[in-house]
C-alpha cells in the first residue's frame, strides 16, 4: 500500500472507531433493555438510534467548563490521552488479509503499550480533578491497571509462544487450522478478565462506580471532556474486542464470507458478551478484584504460559 | 472458587434468557399505566355527600406534612362551619406522600391517581383552594364530619348529631 | 427536706408541698386537671392518683390523689403501678364520655390539656356505646367563646373566676352529669379577668373568640417574648402571629409580675396592631392638604433636611420605648425634650417617681402586693388602670385565710378547706375613691370622697400613725374631712398599725398631687418596726415612670412648648408616637402645631396628630420592634419583635437613628444596633442605667445558637407565600435580638426575659410552662425577666419628701369645699377604652362605652336630670350622657377619661354642667337602667 492509502485508510478506521463507539453507546442501552425486560432508548429515530445524535448535541452544546480549583492543563489533557491511545491501539489491528495500517513485528506489544498508555489518562483526570471522589477514582484505577496489567501481557505470551511472532498478522495466519481459543482457553479467559479491567467496564468499574464516588474520576468533568473520557472507553471495549478476535478466534478467518465480514462478525458477538457480562454480573469489592487479580488471575496465567511452553517444546521435541 | 464461578455463568445464562421475554416497559403516554384507585398522585379536596365543603381548616394535613407544602387559613362561615379561606399547596414541593390524606379529620383531602401535573413555569404548581376543590366526595362517598361532630351548624342543632342525647335542660331538677 | 420513695427511687422534695407539685417539679409526669399552680388543689378531677404504701411490706397499697397528699418524710409512692395507671386511664375515659368529637374544629386543639393527658394515661377507645350528653352554649361577649359540650366538669373556671378573680356570673348550674358552667342569662362576662378563662380552661370550652374566628393552631403561631402596652403594669405576654396578622396573646409566665394571669385589656387589647388604620407607607402633605406615599429613603431624606435646619423641639411618648424617646432626646436636645405627658400628668408621674425613689417603703413587684396582709387604696380605681394589680389585690385580701389555716396547720394549697375555714373573713383592704370601684366587694370599707377629702383623708391616717405634716393633718381633719369620716380614718390607721405587710396604693389618674403625697406619708409613717411597708403608686401608660426618668423633672412640658413656639422659637417639631389631642386641648395643641412650619409625626395608627402633620413616618408597633419599657414599679423589660414590621413600617428608633446619620451627628457614629441605644441610654441617663439588664442582649447564644420564635412543627413554609413567589427566599436574620424568625434553635432553660413560648414533650398545651420553672409554679429556670430600676427597699435613708418643681401649678385639689354652681370634674377610667391603642382593638370595641358623666342622685335632681340625660359640660367643653351613680362623692363629676367625646376635660377642673337641651336620649334605655346599656356593662 502506498502511503497515501495507508493514510486515507486509517482515517477510515479512525471514523469507522468513533463511529462505533457512538453506535455502541446506543447499542448497549438497547441489548442491556433487552436482558433487563425494558426497551432502552426508543424514541428518535428508527429504534432510538438518533439517540445518538442527541446525546451529541447535547454534549457538544454543553457549557465546557473546568472547576476552578482544578489542575486546568492536566485537566484539560486528561480526556485526550485516553481517545488518543485507544485510537493508536487500532493502527495494529489487522481486519483482513490486506486491510491494515501498520504491520509490524512488535504489533502486540504495541497494542499491550497502549492500553497502558490509557492508565495515565484515569489517573490524570482523577488526580487534576482536585475532588476527593475523583482522586479516589484515579488511585484504584491506578492500581487495577498496574494489578491486570501484568497478567494481560503475560497471558498472551501462550499464543506469542504458539505463533513464534508478536505480528497479529502472523498470529491469525497461525490460526487457519485452529483458533487459539481451543489450545489457549485459559489464555482466553485470563485475558478477556484483564480485557474488562482494563477498559474499566462493568463489572470493574471501580474506577467510576457510581454508587460508591458518584463518578469516579471524570466526576468533575462534563460536556466534551466527558465525552471523550466515555469515548475512550467505548473505544477501549472495541479494541479489546478486536484483539480477542484477532488473537483467539481466528481474526478475519472463516469460511464463503469476505474476510472483513467474518471479522466484524466476531467482534459484533464478542462485544455483545461483554455487555452481557456488564448486565449480569455485580461490581465486586475493591478488595475482590486485587485478590482476583493477584491470587487467581496471575498464577493461572503462569500455569498457563508453564503448560503452554511444556507441551510447544514437547511437541518441538517430537 | 469454583461454585463462585459456576454461580456468575449461571446468571449470566440466566440473564442470556431475558433476551426472549417480552419488555415490561409500559409505553407512556401511548400507552396509559393502570393507576390504582388508591394511588397517591394530585392532591384534590373533596366535599361531604351533602354538597359542602369538608374542610374544616383544622391544619393537621399542613402540620402532617413533611415538606411543609401545605398553608391555609381558617375562617367561620355564617352557618358556624370552619372552612378554609385560602388553601394553598405548593406542589413543585410535594413529595406525594399521602400523610396530608392520613392526617385528615374529615376526608377532605384526598390525593388521586394522577400524577400529569408537570409545568414549565414552577409557580403553575402553586394549587390554590379553586384549583383543589372538586364538587365529588372522592373515595369516602358517606362521610360527613359534622354529622358526626358536636359544634353546631346551620341545620344540625346541638344534639342531632348522631350518637347524640338532646340538650340537657339545666333548669330541669329530673335525674 | 423530706425524703420520699416513687417506683423504688428515693426523691428529696419541698417540705409543706403536696405530691403532684413535687412530682411535676421533679420532672415525673403526672396528669391532672383541677390542680393549678396558682388555684391550689380541690381533689375535684381524680386524675392524679397514685398508689400510696404504708410501708416497705405493703404490697397492695392504696390508691391516693396526688394533688390532696402532702409529701412526708419516708413516705412510698407509685405513679407507675398498673392499679394507678388503670385508674387514671378510667378516669380519662369517664371525662370523654360526653366528650364531642371536636378536636378539628376546636380552638383548643393542638394546645389542649385534656388531648395531653389523654396521651399521656394511653386512653384510646371509647368502650361506652351510648348517647352524648349535650349542652347548648351561652353568649358570653365578645371576647369569650363557649362551647359546653366539651366540658370535663374539673372546676377550674368557677374556681378561677368566683375564687380567684371574684367575680360572681359564673358559676357551676345543676347536678350530676347536667352539670353546667354559664351564666344564668346569657350575657357579656363581667369580670375584668375573664379571659384567663382561655387559658384557665383544660379543654376547649371557653376558648379566645377573636382567635376562634381568625384562628390559627398553637404550632403555627411566631410568637417572641414581648411585654403589655396597655397599662403601666408591665405583664409579660406572649403575642402569636401568622400571614402577618397578630393572632392572639397569651400569658407569658413571669413569676413576680403577672404570674399565670392578665387583664383582658392586655389579652384582647393588642388588636390595634392588625387595624386597618395601620400607617404603611411615609406620606408627605401636599399644599391640598392631601398626603402623597414617598419611599422610605425620601421621607428619611426630608425628615433629616428639615432637623438639622433651624430650631427643632421634640415630643416623646410615655407610649413609646425608651431607646426611641431617648434618640429623639438626643436629636432635639434635652431642652427641647418634652416627654409628652399632659401637663398635669406630667408633674403627678414625676411626682410619683420621685416619691418612690425617696421612699423608706418597698416598691412591690405584684407578687409582693399579693403578700400584704393591709391595704389602703387611695383615689386610685386600679381595677380601671391597672388591673393586674386589682386581681393581685383580691389575693391579698386571703392572706387573713392563710394566717387562720397556718393556726390549724393546713397547707396552702388547701384551696377548698382554707375557703371553708376563712368563709368571709378577709385582711383588710380599705378604698378611698369618688366613686364605687370592681375591688368594692373585697374591700372592709369603702369611703366615696372628693379627691381633697380623700388626700386628708391620707393626711389623717398618716398623723394617725405618727407621720406626715401632722399640722396639715390636723388642719385638714377639721376642715375637709367631715366628723364622720374621721372614725373610719382611725379605724384604718388601727389597721394599718396592726400589719406586718401593708400597703398603700395610689395613682396618677385622679389628678392629685396631694393624694400622692398622702400616699407616701402614710407610707413613711408605717415605715417602723418589723413592718414591711410598701407603697405602690400608679401610673398610666406603659413607659410612664421610663419617660419620666428619661426627661427629667425639669423638661419643658406641652404648654411650655406651646409658648415657646407661638413666640416663634420653634420651626419643626418632631412627634414621637403620640396623639396630642389626648394629652391637651384641642386648641392649644392646634395652636402648637399650627406654630411649627414643620410637624413630623412618627406614629402606628392614623389619629389626629398624624393628620396635622406635614410629614408622616410610619412607625412599627410593639409586635414589630424592639424596646425597652419601665413599668409602674420600675421594672425595665424588653418587649422583641414577634414578626417584621409590614409595608414600609419600622421600628420608631430606626427611623430617628437613621435620621440622627443621615444628619451625620458623630455622636450616634458608633451606634449600629438597638443594644447600642440601650447602652448608650443607660450610659447617659444614670437612672436608667439598669435598663441594659432588662434582657440580653444580641449576642446571647443559648448552647450556641438563637432562641427559635417558632415551635419546631411550624407549618406551611413553603408554601405561605408561594402565592407570592414560588421562589422561597432565606428565612430573614434578626440582626437586633438573641431571636430567630424560625424554628432553628434551642427553647429551653434561657433567660426568662427571652421565652417566645413554651411546650413540651407530651405538654402541649401551656401548662407546660412548668418544664420551664424551677418547680412547679416556680420562677422560671432562666431567671425572672425584667430588671428593677426602683430597687426594692428604696434609700432607707432618707424619709421625707421633696417638693417637685412645677408642683404647685397642678394642684388646685387642696381647696376644700365644693363651689356652689360647679362641679369638680373626676376621671372614672374604664378598662376598656380608657387606654388609647386598646381601645381599638376590634375585639375590644363593642365593649368600650362612649364617654359620660357621671353624678350623685341629689346632684342630677338638682339639675333635673336623669341617666340618659345629656349634659354639657363647661362651656361646650363636652356634651356627654348622664350616668346616675348612687355612689359618686358629691360636687364631683366623673367622666370617662379617654373615652370618646371626653378630650377637653381635665382632672379636677371645675366646671358648669347644664342640661344639654338637643341630646337624643338612647333608644330603650328608661331612668331607672342606671348604668345600663350595651357598652357599660363592666361598670
Amino acid at each position: 500500500m502506498s502511503e497515501l492509502d495507508t493514510i486515507g485508510f486509517g482515517l477510515v478506521i479512525i471514523a469507522a472507531a468513533v463511529g462505533g463507539a457512538a453506535i455502541l453507546t446506543w447499542f448497549e442501552r438497547r441489548l442491556l433493555g433487552v436482558w433487563q425486560d425494558r426497551y432502552g432508548p426508543n424514541r428518535l429515530g428508527p429504534f432510538g438510534v438518533l439517540q445518538v445524535a442527541a446525546d451529541m448535541i447535547k454534549l457538544l452544546t454543553k457549557h465546557d467548563w473546568v472547576p476552578p480549583f482544578a489542575d486546568r492543563a492536566v485537566f484539560v489533557f486528561a480526556p485526550t490521552a485516553i481517545v488518543v491511545a485507544m485510537l493508536l491501539g487500532f493502527a495494529v489491528v489487522p481486519f483482513g488479509p490486506d486491510l491494515y495500517i501498520l504491520d509490524i513485528n512488535i504489533g502486540l506489544l504495541f497494542f499491550l503499550g497502549m492500553t497502558s498508555l490509557a492508565v495515565y489518562s484515569v489517573l490524570l483526570g482523577g488526580l487534576a480533578s482536585n475532588n476527593k471522589y475523583a482522586l479516589l477514582g484515579g488511585l484504584r484505577s491506578a492500581a487495577q491497571m498496574v494489578s491486570y496489567e501484568v497478567f494481560m501481557g503475560l497471558s498472551l505470551m501462550g499464543v506469542v509462544m504458539l505463533t513464534g511472532s508478536f505480528n497479529l498478522r502472523a498470529i491469525v495466519e497461525a490460526q487457519r487450522d485452529l483458533w487459539y481459543c481451543i489450545p489457549q482457553c485459559l489464555g482466553l479467559f485470563t485475558f478477556l478478565i484483564a480485557g474488562i479491567a482494563e477498559s474499566h467496564r462493568l463489572p470493574f468499574d471501580l474506577p467510576e462506580a457510581e454508587h460508591e464516588l458518584t463518578a469516579g474520576f471524570h466526576t468533575e468533568y462534563g460536556g466534551m471532556k466527558f465525552a471523550m473520557f466515555m469515548l475512550g472507553e467505548y473505544l477501549g471495549l472495541l479494541l479489546i474486542s478486536c484483539m480477542i478476535t484477532t488473537l483467539f478466534f481466528g481474526g478475519w478467518l472463516g469460511p464463503w464470507l469476505p474476510p472483513i465480514v467474518w471479522f466484524c462478525l466476531k467482534v459484533f458477538v464478542l462485544i455483545c458478551f461483554f455487555i452481557l457480562l456488564r448486565a449480569a454480573i455485580p461490581r465486586p469489592r475493591y478488595d475482590q478484584l486485587m485478590a482476583l487479580g493477584w491470587k487467581v488471575m496471575l498464577p493461572l496465567t503462569l500455569l498457563n504460559l508453564l503448560a503452554t511452553g511444556a507441551i510447544a517444546l514437547l511437541l518441538e521435541g517430537a | 472458587m469454583l461454585s463462585s464461578l459456576t454461580s456468575q455463568l449461571r446468571t449470566i445464562w440466566t440473564i442470556l434468557q431475558h433476551s426472549f421475554t417480552k419488555a415490561e416497559t409500559v409505553q407512556y403516554p401511548e400507552q396509559m399505566p393502570y393507576l390504582a384507585p388508591r394511588y397517591r398522585g394530585r392532591i384534590v379536596l373533596t366535599k361531604d355527600p351533602d354538597g359542602e365543603e369538608r374542610c374544616v381548616a383544622c391544619n393537621l394535613c399542613a402540620v402532617a406534612c413533611p415538606v411543609d407544602c401545605i398553608a391555609l387559613q381558617q375562617a367561620v362561615k355564617e352557618d358556624g362551619r370552619w372552612y378554609p379561606e385560602f388553601f394553598r399547596i405548593n406542589f413543585s414541593r410535594c413529595i406525594m406522600c399521602g400523610m396530608c390524606e392520613e392526617a385528615c379529620p374529615t376526608n377532605a383531602i384526598q390525593l388521586t391517581p394522577d400524577f400529569e401535573m408537570c409545568e414549565y413555569d414552577r409557580s403553575n404548581m402553586v394549587y390554590e383552594k379553586e384549583h383543589l376543590q372538586i364538587d365529588g366526595t372522592g373515595k369516602y362517598h358517606d362521610y360527613n364530619f359534622y354529622r358526626v361532630s358536636g359544634l353546631a351548624i346551620k341545620g344540625k342543632d346541638k344534639g342531632q348529631a348522631s350518637n347524640e342525647a338532646p340538650p340537657i335542660d339545666v333548669k330541669s331538677l329530673l335525674p | 427536706m423530706p425524703t420520699i420513695t416513687i417506683d423504688g427511687v428515693h426523691y428529696e422534695v419541698e417540705q409543706g408541698k403536696n405530691l403532684l407539685e413535687s412530682c411535676l417539679s421533679l420532672g415525673l409526669d403526672l396528669p391532672y386537671f383541677c390542680w393549678h399552680p396558682a388555684m391550689g388543689s380541690i381533689g375535684a378531677c381524680r386524675q392524679c392518683a397514685v398508689v400510696q404504701y404504708q410501708n416497705a411490706e405493703d404490697t397492695r397499697g392504696r390508691i391516693v390523689m396526688g394533688c390532696m397528699t402532702p409529701v412526708s418524710d419516708g413516705a412510698i409512692f407509685s405513679l407507675a403501678g398498673d392499679k394507678a395507671q388503670q385508674f387514671r386511664e378510667a378516669i380519662v375515659e369517664s371525662l370523654m364520655l360526653n366528650h364531642p368529637h371536636d378536636c378539628p374544629v376546636c380552638a383548643e386543639g393542638g394546645e389542649c390539656h385534656l388531648q395531653d393527658m389523654t396521651v399521656m394515661v394511653g386512653h384510646r377507645d371509647r368502650h361506652y356505646r351510648g348517647r352524648k350528653n349535650t349542652h347548648r352554649n351561652q353568649y358570653l361577649g365578645p371576647l369569650i367563646n363557649h362551647e359546653m359540650n366539651r366540658c370535663i366538669t374539673c372546676y377550674r373556671c368557677t374556681r378561677y373566676y368566683r375564687d380567684y378573680a371574684g367575680g360572681t356570673d359564673l358559676a357551676a348550674m345543676a347536678a350530676h352529669d347536667h352539670i353546667y358552667f354559664g351564666r344564668h342569662q346569657e350575657g357579656v362576662l363581667q369580670s375584668e379577668f375573664a379571659g384567663n378563662l382561655v387559658e384557665v380552661c383544660p379543654t376547649g370550652v371557653f376558648t379566645d373568640k377573636s382567635l376562634v374566628h381568625d384562628y390559627t393552631r398553637k404550632w403555627d403561631l411566631q410568637s417572641a417574648p414581648s411585654v403589655c402596652t396597655g397599662c403601666a403594669v408591665g405583664c409579660n405576654t406572649m403575642p402569636g402571629e401568622r400571614y402577618g396578622r397578630l393572632k392572639r396573646v397569651h400569658n407569658r409566665f413571669n413569676a413576680e409580675v403577672n404570674g399565670y394571669f392578665l387583664c383582658d385589656r392586655g389579652r384582647f387589647g393588642a388588636g390595634f396592631v392588625n387595624s386597618d388604620k395601620a400607617l404603611e407607607y411615609p406620606g408627605l402633605r401636599q399644599a391640598d392638604g392631601r398626603y402623597r406615599a414617598l419611599d422610605h429613603h425620601e421621607a428619611l431624606l426630608r425628615m433629616a433636611q428639615q432637623c438639622a435646619q433651624g430650631r427643632v423641639a421634640g415630643i416623646g411618648s410615655p407610649r413609646a420605648s425608651v431607646e426611641a424617646n431617648y434618640l429623639l432626646r438626643q436629636l432635639v436636645g434635652a431642652d427641647n425634650f418634652a416627654p409628652g405627658f399632659s401637663d398635669t400628668e406630667q408633674v403627678l408621674v414625676s411626682l410619683a417617681l420621685q416619691l418612690q425613689a425617696d421612699s423608706a417603703a418597698l416598691v412591690p413587684d405584684i407578687a409582693t402586693i399579693e403578700s400584704a396582709d393591709a391595704v389602703l387604696i387611695l383615689g386610685e380605681d386600679v381595677t380601671n388602670t391597672a388591673p393586674r394589680i386589682a386581681l393581685a389585690l383580691r389575693q391579698s385580701v386571703r392572706n387573713k385565710a392563710y394566717e387562720l389555716a397556718a393556726e390549724l396547720k393546713l397547707e396552702t394549697w388547701q384551696d377548698a378547706a382554707i375557703r371553708n375555714l376563712a368563709q368571709h373573713q378577709r385582711s383588710p383592704l380599705f378604698i378611698a375613691a369618688v366613686a364605687d370601684t370592681p375591688l368594692d366587694d373585697v374591700a372592709t370599707q369603702c369611703l366615696y370622697l372628693a379627691p381633697a377629702s380623700i388626700a386628708a383623708l391620707g393626711q389623717a391616717v398618716a398623723a394617725g400613725l405618727g407621720g406626715g405634716d401632722s399640722k396639715a393633718a390636723t388642719d385638714n381633719a377639721a376642715g375637709a374631712l367631715p366628723r364622720a369620716i374621721q372614725a373610719e380614718a382611725a379605724a384604718i390607721t388601727a389597721a394599718l398599725a396592726g400589719a406586718k405587710r401593708p400597703l398603700v396604693i395610689a395613682g396618677t389618674t385622679c389628678g392629685s398631687a396631694a393624694i400622692l403625697r398622702a400616699a407616701a406619708e402614710v407610707a413613711s409613717a408605717l415605715c417602723s418596726g418589723a413592718r414591711q411597708t410598701m407603697l405602690c403608686l400608679c401610673v398610666p401608660e406603659a413607659n410612664s415612670l421610663g419617660q419620666a426618668i428619661l426627661a427629667g423633672p425639669d423638661a419643658p412640658n406641652l404648654t411650655t412648648l406651646q409658648q415657646r413656639a407661638s413666640a416663634g422659637e420653634i420651626d419643626t417639631l418632631v412627634v414621637l408616637e403620640n396623639d396630642l389631642y389626648r394629652r391637651g386641648n384641642e386648641a392649644q395643641i392646634d395652636a402648637l402645631l399650627a406654630a411649627c412650619s414643620q410637624v413630623i409625626v412618627l406614629d402606628g395608627l392614623d389619629n389626629a396628630t398624624t393628620s396635622a402633620a406635614n410629614l408622616v413616618l410610619p412607625a412599627a408597633n410593639f409586635a414589630e420592634s424592639e424596646g425597652t419599657l419601665v413599668s409602674l414599679e420600675g421594672r425595665a423589660q424588653r418587649y422583641f419583635p414577634v414578626f417584621q414590621p409590614q409595608a414600609e413600617r419600622r421600628a420608631a428608633w430606626v427611623w430617628l437613628l437613621a435620621c440622627l446619620k443621615e444628619m451625620e451627628r458623630s455622636e450616634v457614629y458608633p451606634l449600629h444596633h438597638f443594644d447600642d441605644i440601650t447602652r448608650a441610654c443607660a450610659a447617659d441617663i444614670p437612672a436608667l442605667a439598669g435598663i441594659t439588664a432588662a434582657a440580653p442582649d444580641l449576642h446571647y447564644l443559648n448552647l450556641g445558637v438563637k432562641i427559635p420564635r417558632q415551635p419546631a412543627r411550624y407549618s406551611g413554609r413553603t408554601a405561605m407565600r408561594a402565592n407570592i413567589s414560588v421562589h422561597e427566599p432565606k428565612q430573614r436574620e434578626d440582626e437586633e435580638t438573641p431571636l430567630a424568625f424560625t424554628m432553628e434553635g434551642l427553647n429551653r432553660d434561657q433567660p426568662g426575659a427571652l421565652l417566645p413560648w413554651v411546650w413540651a414533650p407530651g405538654w402541649n398545651s401551656n401548662q407546660s410552662v412548668h418544664k420551664f420553672q424551677t418547680e412547679a409554679g416556680g420562677p422560671l429556670k432562666g431567671g425572672t425577666a425584667g430588671a428593677r430600676l426602683l430597687h426594692p427597699g428604696g434609700s432607707r435613708n432618707r424619709t421625707n419628701t421633696r417638693p417637685v418643681a412645677g408642683d404647685a401649678a397642678a394642684e388646685n385639689s387642696g381647696v376644700s369645699g365644693a363651689q356652689p354652681g360647679l362641679w369638680q370634674l373626676v376621671p372614672r377610667p374604664r378598662i376598656f377604652g380608657s387606654d388609647e391603642l386598646s381601645a381599638m382593638s376590634p375585639a375590644l370595641a363593642e365593649l368600650v362605652s362612649p364617654g359620660f358623666i357621671e353624678l350623685c342622685p341629689a346632684d342630677a335632681a338638682g339639675l333635673g336630670i336623669d341617666t340618659g340625660d345629656g349634659v354639657e359640660v363647661g362651656d361646650q367643653l363636652a356634651t356627654l350622657e348622664l350616668r346616675v351613680n348612687d355612689s359618686m362623692a358629691a360636687g364631683c363629676a366623673g367622666y370617662g377619661a379617654g373615652l370618646a367625646g371626653t378630650g377637653n376635660l381635665r382632672a379636677l377642673a371645675r366646671v358648669s354642667l347644664r342640661r344639654a337641651e338637643t341630646w337624643q336620649r338612647r333608644p330603650g334605655l328608661i331612668a331607672s337602667d342606671r348604668g345600663a346599656g350595651p357598652g357599660s356593662s363592666h361598670v
